[in-house]
């Protein structure tokens, strides 16, 4: 029986996630052990791993460089070995080369682009963009599976005043649309990032994380 | 296209919903966790608790509600209510609250919010205002539920929580809580219009075009209710449906 490990390192609550992460298992007859750790060696042993992450990217990227040999055995499991990563919100953003909140903090470099503002065409729209949106995905991809997506789709909740812009097109999974289109999901071969939160978006989000806990990339 | 939000709201004293909520087919209807759930499977779009414990003591029965909420609900969940230092916030967002708002505290002491934020995030901190016009147009702030006057303006107040880091306001109305005659609107507008950050209208809803003209007139992004739902004068799903009918953007499906 594999293991899927929520990564804690002190970025807020993950009691709601876990919980989230065993209803959607035990909704989808799945055997997997969900496990919330900020241990190298349960990271090393997961079958899967998931990076959640609030507030600010560079209080995130402090915490997580914070335990010892935590992004090494992320790196190793995910990068060396390909087992399958999900980042979510500001999880996802350290994904990639660069946050530039508040000042240029690195982050783990797995998904080339910065971290930017989200910049609304309309000046009217709020920052942050909060609540629920509707996702486009501009690939097939497993995560989505069988999740109705588009205008009359179902939504995922966000809340956040960056978004990841990508060098890569090919590795924008899906936008949402604010007043432009806002980076939703990212990723390639066995690494995905959700911008919005999985773990607080009802139906969508407890489909989205059964077909992460069954993704065979 | 993001939707705009309805958000039933809950009293909660001691551990348990004050008014009782008027459901088909609860169990307990003083169990806020029970409402909660409720509100879940019909659709609301976030939670709100308030708690308005008297003594200190008591508080600790919040953090259970909220940790046996989160447990079940996977969808956003606002605390408020007696929130005076960074302890208090830990507290609710261990026990697995998404955002807390932050009342009496932040007006006594602008700073804490700015504390608040640097320490939590934007993200997870509401700003509360409840406000009384008190001369045509021109609104001041009250707190201890309305009954102490602090001469502070409404609206300079709401841009200098934006500044100091509030990721969002909830702007209540004392005239009209309670009332059911509706939001006041020249309010709601005029905070709204004068922040970037999203504004939730709160006090006086009694009927469904409330709930629409918070948003389209009143230039809301999110619209808070409480006796409307706990009473069964309608259903979350009603409500959608009719913002929806007035071409507001609303979410349908959970």
């Amino acid at each position: 029986m594999g293991t899927c490990v929520i990564i804690d390192y002190g970025s807020g609550n993950l009691h709601s996630a876990h919980k989230a992460f065993e209803r959607a298992a035990g909704e989808a007859k799945l055997k997997t052990k969900i496990v919330v750790s900020s241990k190298p060696e349960d990271v090393a042993a997961a079958e899967r791993i998931v990076l959640p992450g609030v507030g600010a990217f560079k209080d995130c990227r402090n915490g997580l460089m914070a335990v010892p040999g935590l992004v090494e055995a992320m790196r190793e499991q995910t990068i060396s070995k390909g087992r399958p990563f999900l980042g979510i919100c500001v999880g996802m953003q350290l994904m990639a080369t660069r946050g530039l909140e508040h000042e240029i903090t690195p982050g783990l470099g797995w998904v080339a682009g910065d971290v930017k503002p989200i910049a609304p065409a309309d000046p009217a729209l709020k920052i942050p963009h909060m609540g629920w949106n509707t996702i486009t995905p501009n690939v097939q991809h497993a995560l989505l599976d069988g999740i109705q997506t588009g205008d009359d789709g179902l939504h995922a909740y966000f809340v956040h005043s960056y978004h990841m812009a990508c060098t890569l097109p090919e590795d924008v999974i899906a936008t949402a649309d604010y007043g432009g289109a806002v980076t939703a999901m990212v990723g390639y071969d066995n690494m995905v990032g959700t911008q919005f939160h999985p773990e607080k978006s009802q139906a969508f989000g407890l489909a989205l994380i059964a077909n992460f806990l069954r993704w065979k990339p | 296209m993001l939707k705009m939000r309805l958000i039933p709201c809950l009293d909660v004293k001691e551990g348990r919903v004050v008014k009782g909520v008027n459901f088909v087919n609860l169990r307990d209807a003083g169990d806020p966790v029970e409402a909660a759930k409720a509100y879940d499977a019909a659709g609301a779009d976030e939670l709100c608790f308030l708690d308005i414990t008297a003594t200190h003591e008591n508080r600790g029965l919040m953090l259970d509600v909220v940790r046996r909420t989160a447990e079940q609900c996977f969808m956003p969940l606002t605390v408020g209510g007696g929130i005076r230092t960074l302890d208090d916030i830990r507290n609710l967002l261990l026990a697995g609250a998404d955002k807390v708002s932050i009342n009496s505290a932040a007006v006594e002491r602008r700073e804490f919010v700015k504390e608040a934020a640097e320490k939590f995030g934007s993200q997870c901190i509401v700003a509360a205002i409840d406000a009384k016009e008190i001369t045509p147009g021109k609104y001041e702030i009250f707190t201890h539920g309305g009954r102490r006057e602090t001469g502070i303006d409404a609206v300079e107040f709401a841009r200098a929580v934006m500044q100091l880091g509030a990721g969002e306001i909830l702007l209540t109305s004392i005239d009209r809580d309670g009332t059911g005659q509706g939001f006041s609107i020249a309010l709601t507008r005029a905070v709204a219009d004068a922040v970037s950050i999203p504004v939730i209208a709160s006090g006086g809803v009694g009927t469904l075009d409330h709930l629409v003209e918070g948003i389209r007139d009143g230039h809301a992004t999110a619209v808070l209710a409480a006796s409307i739902f706990h009473f069964g004068t309608f259903t979350i799903s009603q409500a959608k449906a009719h913002m929806a009918k007035a071409a507001i953007p609303m979410r349908m499906t959970t």
